[in-house]
């Protein structure tokens, strides 16, 4: 088992919920600013969390063919739901007294919901971003089956050359991640709630944090070595 | 000026606002009151048109705010709810800043506004605190402030002091008078407690079921009141009631008598029970013959058997019926402390004392104190 596997992974992982997050923050807010258009959208994100996530690839790959692209796709979809559902439900639950203190002071909707709502909304927003991401690394295991390498490779081919060791050093590797993604995303939001960095600077925090980790694209693995 | 013309609004079959029409003058404090649902807070949010009405306009110094642009408007007109509103996430200035902020003033101008307004309610040290490190009561006041920062001629609040506690609503109620007459602002203020609109109005516009049924000075509302919801709602306060004149109406019911002929222990030992210094003192028919006094027993009482030779009939007596104030001229002329008051046949009825007097009066004014 290589680095580069778990880089590859986690290039995977990290570009398809930079992905789903700015895709699902953006249809939570439609949902949350159009009602008219709400129950369409929820229901459409519903609908492609039910589809197994192997056929999704499946069918992605008919269309953009085998690869990383293809990969980031299906996950992107498929980490969909709890940030669209919880970025409206959290923008629903802001108390309506601020609310209405914003109308009534003059706020459109579009900058109360951006500057006023969306802050308040910030731990419901973000804890559905925190599921996304954690399932995230596990559906990216599903890489493997559709050329996108990553960690599923070594469990896929732990299972066919039936070798428990590989599969179970694969498992432990993707338990690993997922453990310390959650915790760092845990630290994050503790950090960000402190009300002193809330608002504008909250947004700052969240676009440094997630550049600063922005990792290399790494280079295609070089005949892995088992 | 604010002029409302026919306004009408509805929701689904139920008539809200039902054909207003009035005018409200620069400078003016007036309280919107009335049952819950009869529409004060409805009218008061189609001023800044967090309600559309139906039909009717509504002109801010002569301009139909139906023209306006609703964001612009909003700006221009203060804002103040029950819930406070507070913006948890912004510290005290920032949150009294938010409109003068979106009116695109300097960030100088900004922080001169907040020095100001936060000085005239003494809470220079509160602008870098966030609302939860506020009381309900300090909250309020930022609520009110930020109301006021980008100095709005007119000035809107919804039961701003309806969830704070009693003495505190009190201080607001003047903090709120004060900057009002200080800044000759145009106030509109929903409540439906009748003392806070009788201490802070100049006009009260009282609403039942989407109508205003009066418009009147406290004073006027309180001699002349238009319906009998409106004087109900005044309860206590009414001057109009008469109030209770006759005797029986301040008379003490309850009150220690005996038949004569009895012994003077027995009245002693009656009197150290119920802790009177005097009894009133019947015939074997009930008819009053006079009073016996604990100072005549220990006097003579020793060589006495019966009470009879010391029955004293000095005591004024009145019948029911009688005028009470010459009862209570009576009681604080002579320093006499109580009367005796009869029925028709001269049987006992009660008394009147100085303390039945301001019993009765303080159930009159403040209902079952």
């Amino acid at each position: 088992m290589s680095v580069s596997l778990i880089l590859e992974h986690l290039y995977i992982v990290f570009f398809s919920s930079l992905l789903s997050v700015a895709v699902g923050l953006l249809l939570g807010l439609l949902a949350y600013l159009f009602p008219k258009i709400r129950g369409l959208i929820l229901r459409l994100v519903d609908l492609l969390q039910t589809i197994p996530a192997l056929a999704l690839l499946g069918i992605i790959m008919v269309f953009v063919g085998a690869g990383k692209a293809t990969v980031i796709t299906g996950i992107t979809l498929y980490s969909l739901l709890p940030i669209v559902r919880n970025t409206c439900l959290g923008l629903e639950e802001v108390d309506p007294g601020v609310k209405e203190a914003a109308r009534g002071m003059g706020m459109s909707k579009l900058y109360r919901t951006l500057f006023i709502e969306l802050p308040l909304a910030f731990p419901t927003v973000f804890t559905g971003i925190r599921i996304a991401i954690v399932n995230a690394i596990g559906t990216a295991v599903f890489a493997a089956f559709v050329g996108g390498g990553g960690l599923g490779s070594i469990i896929t081919r732990g299972i066919r050359i039936q070798k428990m060791s590989l599969v179970l050093a694969g498992t432990g590797a993707l338990m690993a991640i997922a453990v310390i993604v959650d915790l760092l995303m845990g630290a994050f939001e503790r950090g960000i709630r402190n009300p002193k960095a809330a608002g504008y600077r909250c947004w700052q925090c969240f676009l440094s944090v997630w550049s600063c980790c922005c990792p290399m694209e790494p280079a295609p693995p070089t005949a892995t070595t088992f | 000026m604010i002029e409302f013309k026919n306004v009408c609004k509805s929701y689904g079959k139920s008539q809200i606002l039902k054909n207003l029409s009035f005018t409200i003058g620069d400078g003016e404090f007036i309280v919107l009151i009335g049952p819950s649902g009869c529409g004060k807070t409805t009218t008061l949010k189609t001023i800044n048109r967090l309600v559309e009405p139906d039909s009717g306009t509504i002109c801010i110094d002569g301009k139909n705010i139906q023209e306006a642009d609703k964001d612009d408007l909003r700006r221009h007109i203060g804002y103040v709810i029950q819930q406070i509103g507070l913006f948890p996430n912004m510290t005290v200035a920032q949150n009294i800043c938010v409109v003068p902020k979106l009116l695109k003033y300097s960030k100088e101008k900004c922080s001169e506004i907040v020095s100001e307004l936060l000085k005239m309610v003494n809470m220079e040290a509160y602008a870098d605190k966030y609302p939860n490190q506020l009381s309900g009561g300090q909250q309020q006041r930022i609520g009110v402030l930020r109301a006021l920062a980008a100095s709005p001629p007119i000035v809107l609040m919804d039961e701003p002091f309806g969830a704070l506690d009693p003495q505190t609503r009190e201080v607001l109620q003047d903090e709120v008078k004060n900057l009002q007459k200080k800044l000759n602002k145009t106030f509109i203020f929903v409540t439906h407690d009748m003392d806070e609109a009788l201490k802070l109005a100049d006009r009260i516009f009282f609403m039942d079921d989407g109508q205003i049924v009066q418009m009147a000075t406290p004073e006027e509302m309180l001699e002349h009141p238009a319906t009998v919801r409106v004087e109900s709602f005044l309860g206590k306060h009414t001057v109009g009631v008469t109030a209770p004149s006759k005797v029986e109406d301040y008379m003490r019911s309850n009150i220690q008598t005996m038949r004569k002929g009895r012994g003077v222990r027995e009245c002693a030992e009656r009197m150290a029970r119920y802790n009177v210094d005097t009894l009133i003192i019947s015939d074997n028919d009930g008819h009053y013959v006079g009073t016996v006094s604990i100072g005549d027993i220990r006097k003579w009482g020793r060589d006495l058997e019966s009470i009879d030779p010391i029955i004293r009939n000095t005591t004024r007596t009145v019948r029911l019926g009688d005028d009470a104030k010459e009862c209570f001229d009576y009681l604080l002329d002579a320093g006499e402390s109580y009367v005796v008051v009869l029925r028709e046949d001269d049987t006992i009825a009660g008394i009147v004392t100085k303390t039945s007097i301001a019993k009765s009066v303080a159930e009159n004014l403040w209902e079952n104190a």
